[in-house]
């Protein structure tokens, strides 16, 4: 029977953002990408008091965990986490995951906040995998005039993706 | 690609929770879940490899006096110092070992030491709320701090939280991911706060409640109390090709 879960509260601030939570790859990595964004509320209005963690497979597709079938492969953390700022943005410098099987290129999201009693989960693919995101099917699960709130657009630096956790162009969430 | 389902790639699958063992996200009574909660169906998502692994966060992620709360400043904090422990389990009972445990929490007058918190009750200069540690091989974990006191917030006229601790924690899996508050025996301001009363099954609800440990209360020192974190246990493995159809 699991424990229930409760929200951040306004002070997550205090015991969850890690200094180099941010930095899933050192800066300078070959291929390392920013992907920024900014966390909106129902309203519309940026939420500040949230916290991004994302989880991913290394550039090859591949996790540093027992549970991976293929094997693990270690050194890759995979794992980023940032806090909101007063403005709502967050920021992750990560690589572009492989592809995984049956799967296009993914990050998982989860959503922590202040209001939110449990995390959201959403996912961020990429808009350069036109093929393999057609033949996703976690997006083929996903009526067609919502799937594009799961596709981050270029940016100067990596890649754009923001968080609409309510109304107009309302992100999908999934439940895990 | 495709030689890989071929072959089988055995994936384990999550259970899902029982229908109100979480909270709702629009739970009305605590108004910050407003705008904040989708008002969009969720879509289900099937249990793959990036759902069944997840960050595996070690030692390295450690301070010295991290699990030590009255220690991190050169005199220690007001209030009851206590022992908080407990483990952490999968819903199978298996404990989880080598998993990182977060805290954070109020001082003894109910205060977080945050830009935000400024409400009348004092700063205690020798308590940050902050505490990080890892669970053993049996999956236990054990925290040494002080009881955190009861705030108001606002929510509606003379609200109060119920004195809490906040964990985090991730278990193996990004299915396990999960982050609670711990509440303490018999507190009068249950009644009154939406935000425990936000989970819908009493039982489980009430899982969030520590208990009362004479057995590790330290005489002349310290109360103690134990709090059991449970996360989703796993299903029996599936074909990866057979959880497609
Ligand atoms: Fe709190």
């Amino acid at each position: 029977m699991s424990t229930p879960s409760q929200t951040v509260g306004p002070y997550l601030a205090l015991g969850l953002p890690w200094a180099d939570g941010p930095t899933v790859v050192e800066e300078g990595t070959p291929g390392a990408v920013w992907i920024r964004g900014v966390v909106y509320d129902g309203a519309g209005t940026p939420v500040p008091d949230g916290l991004i963690e994302t989880w991913q497979a290394d550039a090859h597709g591949r996790f540093d965990h027992p549970d991976d079938p293929r094997g693990a492969q270690p050194g890759f953390r995979g794992f980023g986490r940032c806090p909101t700022t007063d403005d709502g943005e967050y920021g992750i410098l990560t690589v572009v995951p492989g592809a995984l099987p049956g799967e296009a290129p993914h990050i998982n999201v989860s959503v922590f906040a202040r209001g939110l009693l449990h995390r959201v989960v959403t996912r961020i693919y990429f808009p350069e995998n036109t093929a393999a995101n057609a033949a996703d099917p976690v997006l083929a699960a996903v009526p067609a005039e919502r799937r594009d709130t799961l596709v981050a657009r270029k940016s100067e630096d990596g890649y754009t993706f923001d968080v609409r956790l309510q109304g107009e162009g309302e992100t999908v969430f999934f439940d895990v | 690609m495709t030689a890989l389902s071929e072959s089988g790639l055995i994936l384990p699958r999550y259970r899902r929770d029982p229908e109100g063992t979480h909270p709702p996200l629009d739970s009305p009574g605590y108004k910050s879940t407003g705008l904040r909660h989708p008002k969009q169906p969720l879509v289900l998502l099937p249990h793959k490899l990036t759902e069944i692994t997840g960050p595996l966060l070690g030692p390295g992620r450690l301070g010295e006096l991290d699990n030590d709360l009255t220690k991190q400043h050169p005199e220690e904090p007001q209030g009851q110092r206590i022992i908080v422990h407990g483990r952490l389990l999968d819903g199978d009972g298996r404990p989880v070992p080598n998993s990182l445990v977060e805290i954070w929490q109020a001082n003894a007058g109910g205060r977080y030491k945050h830009v935000w918190d400024n409400w009348p009750c004092p700063v205690d200069p020798h308590f940050d709320g902050v505490g990080r540690t890892i669970t053993d091989n049996e999956g236990r974990y054990e925290f040494t701090t002080i009881k955190p006191g009861a705030y108001p917030w606002k929510n509606h006229d003379n609200a109060w939280r119920p004195a809490h601790i906040h964990f985090s924690v991730f278990g193996t899996a990004f299915t396990q991911r999960l982050v609670t508050q711990m509440y303490f025996p018999d507190d009068p301001l249950f009644s009154q706060d939406p935000i425990f009363n936000s989970v819908p099954d009493e039982k489980a609800r009430n899982r969030m409640i520590s208990r009362f440990d004479l057995s590790r209360t330290v005489p002349e020192w310290a109360l103690a109390f134990e709090f059991d974190i449970v996360l989703r246990g796993r299903e029996a493995s599936v074909f990866e090709n057979e959880e497609d159809e």
